[in-house]
């Protein structure tokens, strides 16, 4: 079993550290102890002392940059700021490998060059999970299954409309197979984003927002139209 | 071998290699044929974004053409991409990181599986154009072998040739 992986776990124990973790993830970038100390409603020094836990148990890295406006002789030491680690953390008991066995399958629908069963399977397992969801809102729906949903790029296909607003996914939740498979393992969250949002809006009578690949470094190749987005 | 993506880069970029890939596709039909139109729509925009990409060094075309899809070297029904560049992690990010993806991931619609090697990476001393021989040797080799430093792949890539050291005087 891998100690530093409890190790991380048990630091987010601490519900205040828990929520100081989830606010620095959420912020999708860095954060200062001021700012989340502010945000959480505690003193600075008790923030500080649990960010440093964290970056301990190795969830979250520790940037150091001069904050903008601060220049120049006496502007002082560059501030400490902390972000989500790309460290990925994982605990399953008994010992699990799925990751092992999506690998070899990937590997084996690659061979076969069976990519439109896989597309296929991928919609309807999406169909299942937007006809059962609680969520209400597409946003909540991709929240619930991990996605980190923010604003995105603008669509700058080049169509002439000045670019439409897009909602980008921060969080790829099939990291590691989507970098040994990127066809693979893109075109099937593409699938399954896509039956998802479909039986969501189904459900709701309206029309499932467009989504497309657009692959970029540091979120999920999916962008979602946020027209039909409520 | 390294399983680990080439994004960042993993390999040292080498100043004295670089690397040559070849890919082939098994036309599911003709290319002027309705089913293919979508395919053939995307060769320029594609060509180009390579042509444009960090690190791209040089791609095969028949004379006076933007590509090679008439060049059928290795048989009537079979496409090649033949190129080079300067590191695996600047193919790579062409390869999946730019609208090429979204090529790949529709290849079904317009190839047949192959059953040999599809495409195989290897690297050259800097400067020097490979054959396509050299191509048909090296989807060869990885076919009968399985990836090695003489034929490789994305996924499972090898470092370049270490750089000759100057001999002691």
């Amino acid at each position: 079993m891998d100690d530093s992986s409890i190790d991380a776990a048990r630091a987010l124990g601490d519900p205040l550290r828990r929520r100081l973790y989830e606010h620095v993830a959420d912020s999708g970038g860095e954060v200062g102890r001021a700012e989340a100390a502010e945000a959480l409603g505690i003193q600075r020094t008790l923030a500080a002392h649990h960010l440093d836990r964290l970056v301990e148990a190795g969830l979250l890295d520790v940037v150091r940059r001069k904050v903008s406006g601060r220049e120049g002789p006496g502007s002082g030491r560059p501030a400490k700021l902390y972000r989500r680690s790309e460290r990925e953390v994982s605990i399953q008991l008994p010992p699990r490998d799925y990751e092992l066995a999506a690998r070899v399958l990937a590997e084996a629908v690659e061979r076969h060059g069976a990519e439109e069963a896989l597309h296929a399977a991928a919609r309807e397992e999406g169909r299942r999970i937007g006809a059962g969801t609680d969520a209400e809102s597409v946003l909540e729906l991709l929240r619930a299954r991990g996605y980190e949903p923010e604003d995105g790029p603008r669509d700058e296909r080049g169509d002439g409309s000045g670019g439409e607003a897009e909602v980008s996914l921060r969080n790829c939740p099939f990291h590691r197979l989507a970098r040994d498979f990127p066809p693979l393992a893109c075109g099937l969250n593409l699938e399954l984003v896509r039956g998802m949002l479909a039986a969501h809006a189904e459900r709701r009578g309206g029309a499932a927002p467009e989504t497309r690949l657009a692959p970029g470094s540091g979120r999920c190749c999916v962008l979602i139209s946020k027209n039909n987005i409520d | 071998m390294s399983h680990s993506p080439p994004s960042p880069s993993p390999h040292p970029e080498s100043v004295s290699h670089h690397l040559a890939q070849i890919n082939v596709g098994l036309l599911k039909a003709p290319l002027d044929e309705p089913s293919m139109a979508a395919f053939v729509e995307l060769l320029d925009p594609i060509n180009a974004l390579a042509d444009r990409s960090p690190g791209f060094v040089w791609r095969l075309t028949e004379e006076g053409e933007p590509d090679a899809t008439r060049l059928r070297p290795f048989g009537d029904d079979l496409l090649v991409n033949f190129s080079v560049w300067e590191s695996v992690g600047a193919l790579w990010d062409f390869t999946y990181r730019t609208e090429h993806l979204e090529l790949l991931r529709r290849r079904r619609t317009w190839f047949d599986r192959f059953s040999g090697a599809h495409l195989v990476l290897w690297w050259i001393p800097a400067g020097t154009v490979p054959t396509l021989e050299e191509g048909r040797q090296r989807l060869d080799t990885l076919h009968t072998k399985g990836p090695t430093a003489e034929a490789f792949t994305l996924r499972d890539s090898f470092d370049p040739p270490a750089t000759p050291q100057f001999p002691h005087s």
